[in-house]
Protein backbone atom coordinates (compact mmCIF):
# COMPACT_ATOMS: atom_id res chain seq x y z
CA UNK A 1 0.00 0.00 0.00
CA UNK A 2 1.23 3.41 -0.89
CA UNK A 3 0.59 5.78 2.08
CA UNK A 4 1.30 9.12 1.85
CA UNK A 5 2.30 9.75 5.49
CA UNK A 6 5.42 10.23 7.58
CA UNK A 7 5.55 8.38 11.19
CA UNK A 8 3.24 5.81 11.11
CA UNK A 9 2.29 6.64 14.49
CA UNK A 10 1.55 10.21 14.11
CA UNK A 11 -0.90 10.09 11.68
CA UNK A 12 -3.75 11.61 13.75
CA UNK A 13 -1.34 14.07 15.49
CA UNK A 14 -0.22 15.09 12.04
CA UNK A 15 -3.81 15.10 10.38
CA UNK A 16 -5.04 17.48 13.26
CA UNK A 17 -2.19 19.90 12.45
CA UNK A 18 -3.26 19.85 8.91
CA UNK A 19 -7.03 20.02 10.00
CA UNK A 20 -6.13 23.43 11.91
CA UNK A 21 -4.76 24.74 9.38
CA UNK A 22 -7.86 23.63 6.78
CA UNK A 23 -10.07 25.55 8.96
CA UNK A 24 -7.95 28.55 8.49
CA UNK A 25 -8.19 30.30 12.13
CA UNK A 26 -11.45 29.15 12.82
CA UNK A 27 -10.88 26.04 14.98
CA UNK A 28 -7.36 25.81 17.02
CA UNK A 29 -6.11 22.41 18.63
CA UNK A 30 -6.51 22.51 22.02
CA UNK A 31 -4.29 20.20 24.52
CA UNK A 32 -3.34 16.68 23.56
CA UNK A 33 -5.75 16.25 20.51
CA UNK A 34 -8.85 17.98 20.87
CA UNK A 35 -10.02 20.41 17.84
CA UNK A 36 -12.27 23.87 19.23
CA UNK A 37 -13.94 26.43 17.87
CA UNK A 38 -12.49 29.90 18.35
CA UNK A 39 -15.08 32.49 19.73
CA UNK A 40 -17.50 29.93 21.25
CA UNK A 41 -19.93 32.90 22.88
CA UNK A 42 -20.71 33.03 26.52
CA UNK A 43 -23.95 31.13 27.69
CA UNK A 44 -24.19 29.03 24.66
CA UNK A 45 -24.89 25.43 25.57
CA UNK A 46 -21.99 23.71 24.06
CA UNK A 47 -22.04 20.59 21.76
CA UNK A 48 -18.73 18.29 21.80
CA UNK A 49 -18.30 15.56 19.65
CA UNK A 50 -15.59 13.27 19.05
CA UNK A 51 -13.92 9.45 17.88
CA UNK A 52 -11.57 7.89 16.56
CA UNK A 53 -9.31 9.29 13.84
CA UNK A 54 -9.09 7.84 9.99
CA UNK A 55 -12.38 8.38 9.14
CA UNK A 56 -11.87 11.93 8.18
CA UNK A 57 -13.67 14.28 7.73
CA UNK A 58 -15.74 13.50 10.19
CA UNK A 59 -15.63 13.37 13.38
CA UNK A 60 -13.92 16.22 13.75
CA UNK A 61 -14.07 18.14 10.78
CA UNK A 62 -17.82 18.95 11.82
CA UNK A 63 -16.54 21.89 14.09
CA UNK A 64 -17.63 24.96 12.55
CA UNK A 65 -19.92 27.71 11.97
CA UNK A 66 -23.69 26.45 13.19
CA UNK A 67 -22.13 22.74 14.26
CA UNK A 68 -20.12 21.26 16.74
CA UNK A 69 -18.70 23.93 19.26
CA UNK A 70 -15.30 21.14 19.75
CA UNK A 71 -14.16 17.50 19.11
CA UNK A 72 -12.43 15.06 21.26
CA UNK A 73 -9.97 12.94 19.05
CA UNK A 74 -8.76 9.49 19.33
CA UNK A 75 -6.02 7.99 17.98
CA UNK A 76 -6.46 6.40 14.53
CA UNK A 77 -9.65 3.99 14.67
CA UNK A 78 -9.09 4.41 18.76
CA UNK A 79 -11.84 6.51 20.93
CA UNK A 80 -10.01 9.45 22.86
CA UNK A 81 -9.14 9.23 26.31
CA UNK A 82 -11.12 10.66 29.16
CA UNK A 83 -8.11 13.31 29.45
CA UNK A 84 -8.90 14.44 26.20
CA UNK A 85 -12.27 14.14 26.57
CA UNK A 86 -12.17 16.66 29.88
CA UNK A 87 -9.56 19.10 27.51
CA UNK A 88 -11.99 19.49 24.92
CA UNK A 89 -14.57 19.72 27.74
CA UNK A 90 -13.14 22.48 29.39
CA UNK A 91 -12.44 24.14 26.52
CA UNK A 92 -15.89 24.47 24.93
CA UNK A 93 -17.94 25.04 28.20
CA UNK A 94 -19.42 28.52 28.27
CA UNK A 95 -21.30 27.68 31.69
CA UNK A 96 -24.65 26.31 30.57
CA UNK A 97 -23.22 22.44 30.32
CA UNK A 98 -21.78 20.24 27.64
CA UNK A 99 -23.71 17.70 25.28
CA UNK A 100 -21.39 14.74 24.05
CA UNK A 101 -22.85 13.67 21.03
CA UNK A 102 -20.70 10.45 19.32
CA UNK A 103 -21.09 7.19 17.91
CA UNK A 104 -21.94 3.97 19.69
CA UNK A 105 -18.94 2.33 20.67
CA UNK A 106 -17.81 0.46 23.72
CA UNK A 107 -14.74 2.61 23.72
CA UNK A 108 -16.02 5.69 22.83
CA UNK A 109 -18.80 5.29 25.69
CA UNK A 110 -16.34 3.98 28.28
CA UNK A 111 -13.86 7.13 27.94
CA UNK A 112 -16.18 9.60 27.30
CA UNK A 113 -17.76 8.38 30.36
CA UNK A 114 -15.12 8.40 32.35
CA UNK A 115 -14.33 12.19 30.78
CA UNK A 116 -17.93 13.50 31.98
CA UNK A 117 -16.96 12.05 35.58
CA UNK A 118 -14.01 14.10 35.36
CA UNK A 119 -15.77 17.20 34.22
CA UNK A 120 -18.30 16.68 36.34
CA UNK A 121 -15.72 17.31 38.73
CA UNK A 122 -14.83 20.60 38.21
CA UNK A 123 -18.64 21.37 38.00
CA UNK A 124 -19.34 21.08 34.20
CA UNK A 125 -22.76 19.71 33.68
CA UNK A 126 -22.48 16.60 31.15
CA UNK A 127 -25.59 14.93 28.91
CA UNK A 128 -24.98 12.39 26.47
CA UNK A 129 -26.74 11.32 23.40
CA UNK A 130 -25.18 8.37 21.49
CA UNK A 131 -25.59 8.00 17.67
CA UNK A 132 -26.84 4.27 16.78
CA UNK A 133 -27.81 4.57 13.17
CA UNK A 134 -26.40 1.44 11.71
CA UNK A 135 -29.54 -1.14 11.33
CA UNK A 136 -27.73 -3.77 10.57
CA UNK A 137 -25.54 -3.83 13.98
CA UNK A 138 -29.01 -4.76 15.85
CA UNK A 139 -32.65 -5.25 15.69
CA UNK A 140 -34.93 -2.65 16.25
CA UNK A 141 -36.00 -3.60 19.81
CA UNK A 142 -32.26 -3.79 20.57
CA UNK A 143 -31.36 -0.55 18.41
CA UNK A 144 -29.76 1.08 21.72
CA UNK A 145 -26.77 -1.35 20.60
CA UNK A 146 -26.09 -0.33 17.38
CA UNK A 147 -22.89 1.21 16.19
CA UNK A 148 -23.16 4.83 15.02
CA UNK A 149 -22.41 5.29 11.50
CA UNK A 150 -23.08 7.98 8.35
CA UNK A 151 -26.32 9.16 9.91
CA UNK A 152 -24.16 11.11 12.25
CA UNK A 153 -23.35 14.15 9.63
CA UNK A 154 -27.07 15.23 9.55
CA UNK A 155 -27.43 14.61 13.18
CA UNK A 156 -24.40 16.78 14.33
CA UNK A 157 -25.75 18.99 11.53
CA UNK A 158 -28.97 19.57 13.31
CA UNK A 159 -27.95 19.30 16.85
CA UNK A 160 -24.97 21.78 16.10
CA UNK A 161 -27.81 24.20 14.41
CA UNK A 162 -30.07 23.48 17.34
CA UNK A 163 -27.58 24.60 19.45
CA UNK A 164 -27.36 28.19 18.48
CA UNK A 165 -30.73 28.92 19.32
CA UNK A 166 -32.12 26.83 22.39
CA UNK A 167 -31.36 28.06 26.13
CA UNK A 168 -30.84 25.03 27.81
CA UNK A 169 -28.92 21.35 27.49
CA UNK A 170 -32.34 19.80 28.17
CA UNK A 171 -33.61 20.95 24.95
CA UNK A 172 -30.62 20.85 23.23
CA UNK A 173 -30.50 16.44 24.47
CA UNK A 174 -34.23 16.30 23.22
CA UNK A 175 -33.40 17.72 19.59
CA UNK A 176 -30.28 15.39 19.43
CA UNK A 177 -32.87 12.21 20.80
CA UNK A 178 -35.10 12.85 18.40
CA UNK A 179 -32.67 13.41 15.39
CA UNK A 180 -30.98 9.89 16.33
CA UNK A 181 -34.34 8.38 16.57
CA UNK A 182 -35.49 9.75 12.87
CA UNK A 183 -32.18 8.54 11.55
CA UNK A 184 -31.36 5.16 10.17
CA UNK A 185 -28.50 3.87 7.58
CA UNK A 186 -26.83 0.71 6.32
CA UNK A 187 -24.03 0.55 4.77
CA UNK A 188 -21.65 -2.57 2.88
CA UNK A 189 -18.14 -3.19 2.22
CA UNK A 190 -16.23 -4.50 -1.56
CA UNK A 191 -13.14 -3.94 0.21
CA UNK A 192 -10.68 -2.79 3.35
CA UNK A 193 -9.15 -0.24 4.76
CA UNK A 194 -5.41 -0.29 6.14
CA UNK A 195 -4.12 0.87 9.40
CA UNK A 196 -1.88 3.04 8.62
CA UNK A 197 0.24 2.16 11.44
CA UNK A 198 0.50 -1.21 10.63
CA UNK A 199 0.02 -1.12 7.04
CA UNK A 200 -2.60 -4.17 7.65
CA UNK A 201 -6.34 -4.69 6.07
CA UNK A 202 -8.64 -4.17 8.75
CA UNK A 203 -10.63 -7.04 7.16
CA UNK A 204 -10.64 -9.73 4.73
CA UNK A 205 -13.21 -10.28 2.11
CA UNK A 206 -12.89 -11.97 -1.65
CA UNK A 207 -13.52 -10.46 -4.36
CA UNK A 208 -16.84 -11.74 -5.61
CA UNK A 209 -18.56 -10.81 -2.03
CA UNK A 210 -19.61 -7.78 -0.32
CA UNK A 211 -19.99 -7.49 3.75
CA UNK A 212 -23.45 -6.29 4.29
CA UNK A 213 -23.36 -3.98 7.44
CA UNK A 214 -19.60 -4.03 7.36
CA UNK A 215 -19.27 -1.48 10.37
CA UNK A 216 -16.84 2.11 9.34
CA UNK A 217 -13.63 0.88 11.67
CA UNK A 218 -13.68 -2.27 9.16
CA UNK A 219 -16.00 -4.61 11.69
CA UNK A 220 -16.56 -7.90 10.07
CA UNK A 221 -20.13 -7.22 8.67
CA UNK A 222 -23.34 -9.40 9.30
CA UNK A 223 -23.38 -11.58 6.29
CA UNK A 224 -21.31 -11.38 2.82
CA UNK A 225 -23.76 -11.43 0.07
CA UNK A 226 -22.31 -11.67 -3.49
CA UNK A 227 -21.42 -9.27 -5.58
CA UNK A 228 -24.19 -7.04 -7.02
CA UNK A 229 -25.29 -4.31 -9.38
CA UNK A 230 -25.49 -0.63 -8.14
CA UNK A 231 -29.46 -0.80 -8.70
CA UNK A 232 -29.85 -4.33 -7.05
CA UNK A 233 -27.84 -3.35 -4.08
CA UNK A 234 -29.61 0.23 -3.73
CA UNK A 235 -32.66 -1.61 -3.69
CA UNK A 236 -31.70 -4.04 -0.71
CA UNK A 237 -30.25 -1.41 1.23
CA UNK A 238 -32.94 1.15 0.76
CA UNK A 239 -35.16 -2.06 1.85
CA UNK A 240 -33.30 -2.25 4.83
CA UNK A 241 -34.01 0.75 6.02
CA UNK A 242 -37.71 1.05 5.16
CA UNK A 243 -37.89 -2.08 6.80
CA UNK A 244 -36.23 -1.32 9.68
CA UNK A 245 -38.67 2.25 10.65
CA UNK A 246 -41.43 -0.03 9.67
CA UNK A 247 -40.68 -2.72 12.77
CA UNK A 248 -39.33 -0.04 15.15
CA UNK A 249 -42.54 0.64 17.49
CA UNK A 250 -40.52 4.13 18.61
CA UNK A 251 -41.24 5.32 15.10
CA UNK A 252 -43.65 5.87 12.49
CA UNK A 253 -42.90 3.24 9.09
CA UNK A 254 -41.83 5.88 6.50
CA UNK A 255 -44.80 7.18 4.54
CA UNK A 256 -46.21 8.49 1.42
CA UNK A 257 -45.35 12.40 1.92
CA UNK A 258 -42.66 12.26 4.57
CA UNK A 259 -39.51 14.42 3.81
CA UNK A 260 -36.52 12.85 4.54
CA UNK A 261 -32.65 13.89 3.88
CA UNK A 262 -30.68 11.26 2.17
CA UNK A 263 -27.27 10.56 2.73
CA UNK A 264 -25.15 8.46 0.52
CA UNK A 265 -21.90 7.95 1.69
CA UNK A 266 -18.50 6.48 0.30
CA UNK A 267 -16.23 4.89 3.00
CA UNK A 268 -13.25 5.73 1.06
CA UNK A 269 -12.31 4.37 -2.37
CA UNK A 270 -15.79 4.31 -3.90
CA UNK A 271 -15.90 6.76 -5.89
CA UNK A 272 -18.29 10.02 -7.08
CA UNK A 273 -19.25 8.06 -10.10
CA UNK A 274 -20.59 5.33 -8.29
CA UNK A 275 -22.23 7.39 -5.25
CA UNK A 276 -23.91 8.93 -7.88
CA UNK A 277 -25.20 5.79 -9.81
CA UNK A 278 -26.21 4.65 -6.74
CA UNK A 279 -28.42 8.29 -5.53
CA UNK A 280 -30.01 8.06 -9.16
CA UNK A 281 -31.53 4.78 -8.19
CA UNK A 282 -32.54 5.72 -4.63
CA UNK A 283 -34.21 8.59 -5.86
CA UNK A 284 -36.46 6.44 -7.80
CA UNK A 285 -37.03 3.74 -5.12
CA UNK A 286 -38.12 6.87 -2.69
CA UNK A 287 -40.07 8.70 -5.62
CA UNK A 288 -42.05 5.93 -6.16
CA UNK A 289 -42.95 5.63 -2.80
CA UNK A 290 -43.93 8.91 -2.26
CA UNK A 291 -40.83 9.91 -0.10
CA UNK A 292 -39.92 13.43 -0.71
CA UNK A 293 -36.04 13.92 -0.48
CA UNK A 294 -35.70 17.66 0.92
CA UNK A 295 -32.38 17.67 0.51
CA UNK A 296 -29.07 15.30 -0.46
CA UNK A 297 -25.44 14.68 1.17
CA UNK A 298 -23.43 13.03 -1.21
CA UNK A 299 -19.76 12.31 -1.17
CA UNK A 300 -17.01 11.12 1.32
CA UNK A 301 -18.16 12.19 5.07
CA UNK A 302 -17.70 8.65 7.08
CA UNK A 303 -14.44 6.69 5.93
CA UNK A 304 -12.02 4.12 6.66
CA UNK A 305 -8.87 5.45 4.48
CA UNK A 306 -8.95 2.99 1.29
CA UNK A 307 -11.98 1.15 2.38
CA UNK A 308 -14.66 0.33 -0.47
CA UNK A 309 -17.64 0.87 0.10
CA UNK A 310 -21.27 2.90 0.29
CA UNK A 311 -24.00 3.83 3.25
CA UNK A 312 -27.22 5.18 2.75
CA UNK A 313 -28.58 7.15 5.57
CA UNK A 314 -32.14 9.24 5.77
CA UNK A 315 -33.11 11.00 8.27
CA UNK A 316 -36.85 12.18 8.91
CA UNK A 317 -37.69 15.77 9.07
CA UNK A 318 -40.77 17.27 11.19
CA UNK A 319 -41.30 20.65 11.08
CA UNK A 320 -38.67 21.70 13.97
CA UNK A 321 -35.97 19.48 12.51
CA UNK A 322 -36.56 21.12 9.22
CA UNK A 323 -35.65 24.71 10.71
CA UNK A 324 -32.64 23.18 12.05
CA UNK A 325 -31.52 21.95 8.83
CA UNK A 326 -32.25 25.44 6.51
CA UNK A 327 -29.86 27.15 8.65
CA UNK A 328 -26.22 27.64 6.91
CA UNK A 329 -23.38 25.76 8.38
CA UNK A 330 -19.71 25.31 7.45
CA UNK A 331 -16.77 23.24 8.07
CA UNK A 332 -14.24 20.83 6.33
CA UNK A 333 -16.71 18.31 6.57
CA UNK A 334 -20.17 19.80 5.14
CA UNK A 335 -21.30 22.98 4.48
CA UNK A 336 -24.07 24.48 2.90
CA UNK A 337 -26.26 27.83 2.63
CA UNK A 338 -29.70 28.79 4.17
CA UNK A 339 -32.40 26.37 2.97
CA UNK A 340 -31.62 23.72 1.06
CA UNK A 341 -31.24 22.67 -2.94
CA UNK A 342 -34.02 23.11 -5.08
CA UNK A 343 -35.58 25.01 -2.34
CA UNK B 1 13.88 -20.10 43.21
CA UNK B 2 10.71 -19.28 45.11
CA UNK B 3 10.33 -15.62 46.23
CA UNK B 4 8.13 -14.68 48.94
CA UNK B 5 7.88 -11.00 47.86
CA UNK B 6 8.85 -8.58 45.76
CA UNK B 7 10.43 -5.06 46.59
CA UNK B 8 8.72 -1.91 44.59
CA UNK B 9 11.87 -1.52 42.43
CA UNK B 10 11.24 -5.26 41.44
CA UNK B 11 7.76 -4.66 40.75
CA UNK B 12 8.85 -1.68 38.87
CA UNK B 13 11.01 -3.82 36.87
CA UNK B 14 9.09 -6.48 36.61
CA UNK B 15 5.92 -4.57 34.67
CA UNK B 16 8.95 -2.74 32.46
CA UNK B 17 9.01 -6.30 31.07
CA UNK B 18 5.56 -7.07 30.60
CA UNK B 19 5.54 -3.54 28.54
CA UNK B 20 8.32 -5.04 26.21
CA UNK B 21 7.03 -8.55 25.89
CA UNK B 22 3.40 -6.68 24.88
CA UNK B 23 5.58 -4.35 22.46
CA UNK B 24 6.95 -7.75 21.11
CA UNK B 25 3.34 -9.06 20.53
CA UNK B 26 1.84 -6.32 18.71
CA UNK B 27 1.41 -8.53 15.60
CA UNK B 28 0.10 -11.73 17.25
CA UNK B 29 -2.27 -8.98 19.14
CA UNK B 30 -3.31 -7.41 15.56
CA UNK B 31 -3.83 -10.19 14.29
CA UNK B 32 -6.00 -11.73 16.52
CA UNK B 33 -8.14 -8.26 16.78
CA UNK B 34 -8.09 -8.31 12.66
CA UNK B 35 -10.15 -11.20 13.58
CA UNK B 36 -12.44 -10.32 15.35
CA UNK B 37 -12.42 -6.54 15.54
CA UNK B 38 -10.96 -3.36 13.91
CA UNK B 39 -7.12 -4.82 14.30
CA UNK B 40 -6.25 -1.99 16.22
CA UNK B 41 -5.25 -3.64 19.54
CA UNK B 42 -2.01 -4.24 18.98
CA UNK B 43 -1.04 -0.74 18.21
CA UNK B 44 -3.40 0.67 20.84
CA UNK B 45 -1.41 -1.97 23.60
CA UNK B 46 2.05 -1.18 22.57
CA UNK B 47 1.86 2.94 22.46
CA UNK B 48 -0.24 2.21 26.49
CA UNK B 49 3.25 0.50 26.80
CA UNK B 50 5.36 2.66 25.58
CA UNK B 51 3.87 5.33 27.67
CA UNK B 52 3.85 2.70 30.72
CA UNK B 53 7.43 2.58 30.36
CA UNK B 54 8.07 6.19 29.98
CA UNK B 55 6.24 6.63 33.52
CA UNK B 56 8.91 4.22 35.30
CA UNK B 57 11.54 3.85 33.71
CA UNK B 58 14.50 5.20 36.38
CA UNK B 59 11.18 5.96 38.72
CA UNK B 60 10.92 5.08 42.32
CA UNK B 61 7.69 4.69 43.91
CA UNK B 62 6.38 4.42 47.79
CA UNK B 63 4.94 1.54 47.38
CA UNK B 64 3.61 -1.93 44.74
CA UNK B 65 0.56 -0.79 44.67
CA UNK B 66 1.38 2.78 42.70
CA UNK B 67 3.41 1.03 40.66
CA UNK B 68 0.38 -0.41 39.36
CA UNK B 69 -1.59 3.17 39.60
CA UNK B 70 1.29 4.01 37.41
CA UNK B 71 0.73 1.96 34.63
CA UNK B 72 -2.98 2.13 34.85
CA UNK B 73 -2.47 6.09 34.46
CA UNK B 74 -0.33 5.68 31.75
CA UNK B 75 -2.18 2.79 29.83
CA UNK B 76 -5.60 5.29 30.31
CA UNK B 77 -4.33 8.61 28.63
CA UNK B 78 -2.36 7.03 25.91
CA UNK B 79 -4.51 4.27 24.31
CA UNK B 80 -7.85 5.80 23.80
CA UNK B 81 -10.64 3.07 22.87
CA UNK B 82 -12.14 0.40 24.49
CA UNK B 83 -8.63 -1.11 26.05
CA UNK B 84 -7.45 2.03 27.00
CA UNK B 85 -10.16 2.80 29.65
CA UNK B 86 -10.39 -0.82 30.91
CA UNK B 87 -6.63 -1.70 31.39
CA UNK B 88 -6.69 1.89 32.99
CA UNK B 89 -9.97 1.09 35.44
CA UNK B 90 -7.94 -2.64 36.23
CA UNK B 91 -4.42 -1.23 37.24
CA UNK B 92 -5.69 1.56 38.99
CA UNK B 93 -8.23 0.82 41.28
CA UNK B 94 -6.40 -2.98 41.56
CA UNK B 95 -3.00 -0.95 42.35
CA UNK B 96 -5.30 1.34 44.92
CA UNK B 97 -6.64 -1.93 46.46
CA UNK B 98 -3.22 -2.76 47.46
CA UNK B 99 -2.86 -0.22 49.38
CA UNK B 100 0.69 0.88 51.20
CA UNK B 101 2.56 -2.01 51.14
CA UNK B 102 5.96 -2.18 49.73
CA UNK B 103 6.32 -5.72 49.36
CA UNK B 104 4.97 -7.37 46.71
CA UNK B 105 3.26 -10.77 48.00
CA UNK B 106 0.69 -13.57 46.91
CA UNK B 107 -1.54 -11.85 48.85
CA UNK B 108 -0.76 -8.21 47.38
CA UNK B 109 -1.58 -9.96 43.93
CA UNK B 110 -4.64 -11.32 44.67
CA UNK B 111 -6.21 -7.81 46.12
CA UNK B 112 -4.80 -6.18 42.46
CA UNK B 113 -7.20 -8.83 40.42
CA UNK B 114 -9.85 -9.30 42.77
CA UNK B 115 -10.88 -5.43 42.84
CA UNK B 116 -9.28 -4.44 39.25
CA UNK B 117 -11.45 -7.47 37.96
CA UNK B 118 -14.31 -6.42 40.01
CA UNK B 119 -14.64 -2.65 38.73
CA UNK B 120 -13.72 -3.94 35.10
CA UNK B 121 -17.23 -6.04 35.75
CA UNK B 122 -18.80 -2.94 36.69
CA UNK B 123 -18.31 -2.11 33.10
CA UNK B 124 -20.73 -4.68 31.67
CA UNK B 125 -18.90 -7.89 30.79
CA UNK B 126 -18.90 -10.85 32.91
CA UNK B 127 -16.93 -14.60 32.27
CA UNK B 128 -18.42 -16.14 29.21
CA UNK B 129 -19.13 -12.46 27.16
CA UNK B 130 -15.72 -13.23 25.13
CA UNK B 131 -13.40 -10.35 26.61
CA UNK B 132 -10.40 -9.99 28.44
CA UNK B 133 -12.52 -10.71 31.84
CA UNK B 134 -12.15 -14.42 30.20
CA UNK B 135 -8.82 -14.09 30.76
CA UNK B 136 -8.92 -11.88 34.26
CA UNK B 137 -11.52 -13.61 36.34
CA UNK B 138 -10.05 -17.22 36.41
CA UNK B 139 -6.89 -15.54 37.77
CA UNK B 140 -8.35 -13.48 39.75
CA UNK B 141 -9.58 -16.65 41.40
CA UNK B 142 -6.66 -18.79 41.30
CA UNK B 143 -4.80 -15.44 42.68
CA UNK B 144 -7.32 -15.89 46.21
CA UNK B 145 -6.44 -19.62 46.05
CA UNK B 146 -3.08 -19.23 46.24
CA UNK B 147 -2.89 -15.99 48.38
CA UNK B 148 -0.65 -17.80 50.62
CA UNK B 149 2.05 -19.10 48.66
CA UNK B 150 5.57 -17.08 47.50
CA UNK B 151 4.77 -14.61 44.92
CA UNK B 152 6.87 -16.59 42.57
CA UNK B 153 4.42 -19.66 42.66
CA UNK B 154 1.52 -17.68 42.88
CA UNK B 155 2.41 -15.62 40.04
CA UNK B 156 3.18 -18.98 37.66
CA UNK B 157 -0.25 -20.13 38.79
CA UNK B 158 -2.02 -17.45 37.97
CA UNK B 159 -0.64 -17.05 34.03
CA UNK B 160 -1.52 -20.36 33.94
CA UNK B 161 -5.47 -19.90 34.75
CA UNK B 162 -5.55 -17.08 32.94
CA UNK B 163 -3.57 -18.35 29.05
CA UNK B 164 -6.50 -21.14 30.21
CA UNK B 165 -8.94 -18.45 30.21
CA UNK B 166 -7.94 -17.11 27.05
CA UNK B 167 -8.04 -20.60 25.61
CA UNK B 168 -11.35 -20.84 26.58
CA UNK B 169 -12.60 -17.77 24.93
CA UNK B 170 -12.00 -19.44 21.60
CA UNK B 171 -14.95 -21.39 22.07
CA UNK B 172 -17.38 -18.63 23.57
CA UNK B 173 -19.58 -16.29 21.34
CA UNK B 174 -19.11 -12.33 21.71
CA UNK B 175 -21.65 -10.51 23.08
CA UNK B 176 -19.83 -7.42 24.34
CA UNK B 177 -17.58 -5.04 21.99
CA UNK B 178 -17.30 -4.49 18.38
CA UNK B 179 -17.10 -8.13 17.83
CA UNK B 180 -20.24 -8.47 19.58
CA UNK B 181 -22.39 -8.02 15.94
CA UNK B 182 -20.58 -11.46 14.46
CA UNK B 183 -22.46 -13.70 16.67
CA UNK B 184 -21.37 -16.94 16.04
CA UNK B 185 -19.15 -16.64 13.31
CA UNK B 186 -16.73 -15.40 16.67
CA UNK B 187 -16.26 -18.79 17.38
CA UNK B 188 -12.58 -20.45 17.15
CA UNK B 189 -10.60 -17.28 17.77
CA UNK B 190 -9.39 -15.98 21.28
CA UNK B 191 -10.67 -12.83 22.39
CA UNK B 192 -7.48 -9.73 21.97
CA UNK B 193 -7.89 -8.79 25.29
CA UNK B 194 -7.99 -12.51 26.87
CA UNK B 195 -4.90 -12.46 24.64
CA UNK B 196 -3.58 -9.19 26.84
CA UNK B 197 -3.95 -10.12 29.46
CA UNK B 198 -2.45 -13.48 29.45
CA UNK B 199 0.96 -12.29 28.02
CA UNK B 200 1.10 -9.38 30.68
CA UNK B 201 0.67 -12.41 33.78
CA UNK B 202 3.19 -15.04 31.90
CA UNK B 203 5.64 -11.93 31.45
CA UNK B 204 5.12 -10.84 35.46
CA UNK B 205 5.59 -14.44 36.46
CA UNK B 206 8.98 -15.13 34.22
CA UNK B 207 10.29 -12.31 35.56
CA UNK B 208 9.62 -13.24 38.57
CA UNK B 209 10.91 -16.61 38.43
CA UNK B 210 14.16 -14.99 36.51
CA UNK B 211 15.12 -13.09 39.97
Amino acid sequence: MKKLINNPLKCADELLEGLVEAYNGECRHVGTRSIVKNNIPEGKVSLLIGGGSGHEPIYHGLVGRNLADGAACGDIFAAPPPNIVLEATEAVNRGKGVLYLYGNYAGDVLNFDIGAELASDDDIEVRTVLIWDDVCSAPPTQKHNRRGIAGLVPIVKLVGAASQKLGTLAELEAVAKKAVLQTRSVGVSMSPGSIPATGKPTFNIDEDKIGLGMGIHGEPGVGEIPMATADDLTVMMLDLIFDDYEKDDEVAALASGDEILLVVNSLGATTMMELLIALRKAKAVLTERGIKTYDVLIGDFVTCQEMSGISFSITRLDDELKQYWDMPCQSVCYSKMEGHYGG
Amino acid sequence: MAKASLSVNEVRDMMLAAADRIIESEPILTDADRALGDGDHGVGMERGMNAVKEALAGKDFPSAGKVFVAVGTAMMSSMGGASGAIFGILFRSGGKAMGDATEFTAAGLASLLREGTDQVMTKGAKPGDKTMVDALFPAAEKAAEVSGEPITDALGAVAAAAAAGRDASENMIATMGRAKTLGENSLGKPDAGAVSVAIILAAMSDFAAGL
